[in-house]
């Protein structure tokens, strides 16, 4: 293994995106900013949300803007430089093998995704003030969490970025990712789907349910949410799936 | 000894598109009843052998394979059948060992478009391993070899083509690879910078590198290369050193005449004229009648076939004389043009 290639390839990725850091800062935190504004603040303050509901929005907001930022970091790019600017090539014939320079997307994308989701917490928590109530139990199991969905969406990003072609981007966001969050627990905890008995079975599928209820039950413990170490033994279940899966597309990719 | 390249009868069926560099519409389509309809055979047996500190060139038509065999022996296409080898190294079985005696200009430019001209070269040089100062200063060097130093701080996504080609030139060098591999390396460059050009590799080929181009220019093949594989289909037609492939060319000189009307009797009294080696007639897609007629003598024939054709009545309707040279070679060949 090769690391002076290996870090430099991160190094070189990391150089990027410091050039397109406000443009990436905004298609990051915008979205979910409003969604914390209007649920946590607006609705809260003219008492159609009760006040506990801050809290219980906070994890959900930290999964999906981490999922986002990971998936984005990772597949935005492979579509473009595989399939119009052919960018990656130079890459491909830097002196380590192709699946390491997957692996150092997916390792980027996650890093990302890392930040992207510690930033959320202060910013929200700035925005959702007061009432927001933290129970960091064990910092531990919080940031194994973290990393587990971090790494799910990079590798998720891989899967999807070596799959689809440029013309189904709208399609990965209005058919992927969009019922993925809506049906992933991350404005309500898993246990309010109980009167949908089915729906709550089908929902399992979706490795987002777990991110938000993993961070739900690490960040605000005193709302219900599923046990921590069946979140922890379906994420490496889901990473090791979408990161073999990615790799075996990505492999695919780089030689005709 | 500096590494050589070696392939044995490489053979390449893409079921999938091909690769962007190799666009250009394959001149084969071979379907067979039991095969789906779109598979193309890209190469068909290509065994090459390219010594260490040689300039080769591979010269073709466009569809003749000349960029499926550099994607394969740059570890980007994955032969269907047959080895290749960059020095002692298998290129399948042993991509990194191969990679890094590699450097390779891409027929379209494939720049990094987010970094500027000298972050392309710095980084490209860093994922080979080399120190910070160095890659630096061989950037430097390489930006000004180049003439791109006024513009090093700039964004690759707002260079010309002509810049691009350049840039990617140097990316290709900035490592010293072994070995460099040229993909049509001056298509859309203007006449002086392809004359740079040509120095920098033949520069570079002192300093005791092997370079690999391919190309569909005649002119280029002629001036640059030391020895040339003609390809067609996927197939290795002739090889040898410009001069030996130009003498191979039965007298050398090519007329290609024209006539109205076919007159088999005219074909055999055209064979019988001095200096006349080999008389091919032609049917020409607009049903006119004519012959090639290689010969060791171009102009001074002219008068003598056509009194040969008058004496026939045959009308003579165009007559173009070629001097010695590989488009000869080409058409003799594969009775096409390389130009087609």
């Amino acid at each position: 293994m090769n690391w002076k290639t290996f870090w430099a390839l991160f190094a070189r990725d990391a150089h990027v995106a410091r050039r397109n850091f406000v443009p990436l800062l905004l298609q990051t935190f915008l979205q979910p900013m409003m969604f914390v504004f209007i649920f946590g603040r607006v609705m809260v303050s003219s008492g159609y949300m009760p006040v506990t509901y801050k809290s219980l929005l906070l994890p959900g907001i930290m999964a999906i803007s981490m999922i986002f930022t990971g998936v984005w970091a990772v597949a935005m790019p492979l579509i473009g430089e595989f399939q119009f600017t052919h960018e990656i090539e130079d890459r491909l014939l830097a002196p380590i093998e192709n699946s390491w320079l997957a692996i150092e997307k997916v390792l980027f994308g996650a890093a990302q995704a890392v930040i992207a989701g510690l930033a959320v917490i202060p910013a929200a928590w700035l925005l959702l003030r007061p009432g927001v109530e933290l129970n960091l139990l064990s910092p531990l199991t919080f940031a194994g969490i973290t990393i587990l969905v971090a790494l799910l969406s990079a590798s998720g990003g891989l899967a999807l970025g070596c799959s689809i072609g440029q013309n189904q981007i709208g399609l990965m966001f209005s058919m992927v990712l969009t019922p993925m969050i809506f049906f992933g627990c991350t404005y309500y905890p898993w246990s309010a789907l109980a009167n949908f008995p089915i729906l709550q079975k089908v929902v399992l599928v979706n490795p987002l349910v777990y991110a938000s209820e993993g961070l739900r039950g690490t960040l605000v413990p005193q709302f219900p949410h599923l046990p921590v170490l069946a979140v922890f033994v379906a994420l490496v279940i889901f990473d090791s799936f979408f990161l073999l899966l990615g790799l075996r597309q990505f492999r695919k990719k780089a030689v005709t | 000894m500096t590494a050589g390249i070696r392939t044995q009868d490489l053979r390449k069926v893409f079921t999938t598109p091909p690769p962007l560099g190799a666009a250009g519409g394959f001149g084969p389509r071979r379907k067979k009843k039991d095969q789906p309809a779109r598979e193309v055979v890209a190469l068909d047996g290509l065994s090459l052998d390219v010594q260490g500190s040689e300039i080769f060139g591979l010269l073709g038509p466009n569809g003749a394979g000349k960029s499926t065999t550099v994607g394969i022996l740059t570890t980007r296409v994955r032969p269907t059948n047959g080895q290749a080898w960059i020095g002692d190294y298998d290129v399948w079985a042993q991509q990194v060992d191969v990679k890094r005696l590699i450097g390779v200009v891409a027929q379209r430019p494939n720049l990094d478009f987010t970094l500027t001209a000298r972050e392309i070269l710095i980084f490209h040089g860093a994922y080979f391993g080399i120190d910070s100062r160095t890659r630096s200063a061989r950037a430097a060097e390489l930006l000004d070899r180049f003439k791109l130093t006024d513009r090093a701080d700039q964004l690759a996504r707002g260079f010309s083509g002509g810049m691009m080609q350049r840039l990617s030139i140097a990316r290709a060098m900035m490592h010293d690879p072994q070995v460099l591999f040229l993909d049509e390396p001056s298509a859309g460059l203007d006449p002086q910078t392809r004359l740079l050009l040509w120095e920098i590799i033949r520069e570079y080929n002192r300093s005791g590198k092997t370079i690999l181009l391919t190309t569909h220019n005649m002119e280029e093949a002629d001036a640059l290369c030391q020895r040339l594989a003609i390809i067609d289909h996927g197939r290795n037609i002739a090889l040898g050193t410009p001069a030996e492939l130009k003498a191979s060319v039965p007298g050398g000189y090519l007329l290609r005449v024209r006539f109205g009307s076919n007159s088999p009797d005219l074909i055999e009294r055209l064979k019988t004229l001095t200096g006349v080696r080999e008389v091919r007639a032609q049917t020409f897609d607009d049903g006119d009648s004519g012959a090639d007629i290689y010969a060791d003598r171009g102009g001074s024939l002219v008068s003598e076939i056509a009194s040969l054709a008058a004496t026939s009545s045959v009308e003579l309707s165009d007559v173009k004389i070629s001097e010695p040279s590989l488009e000869n070679l080409f058409l003799h060949h594969t009775g096409r043009s390389l130009r087609d």
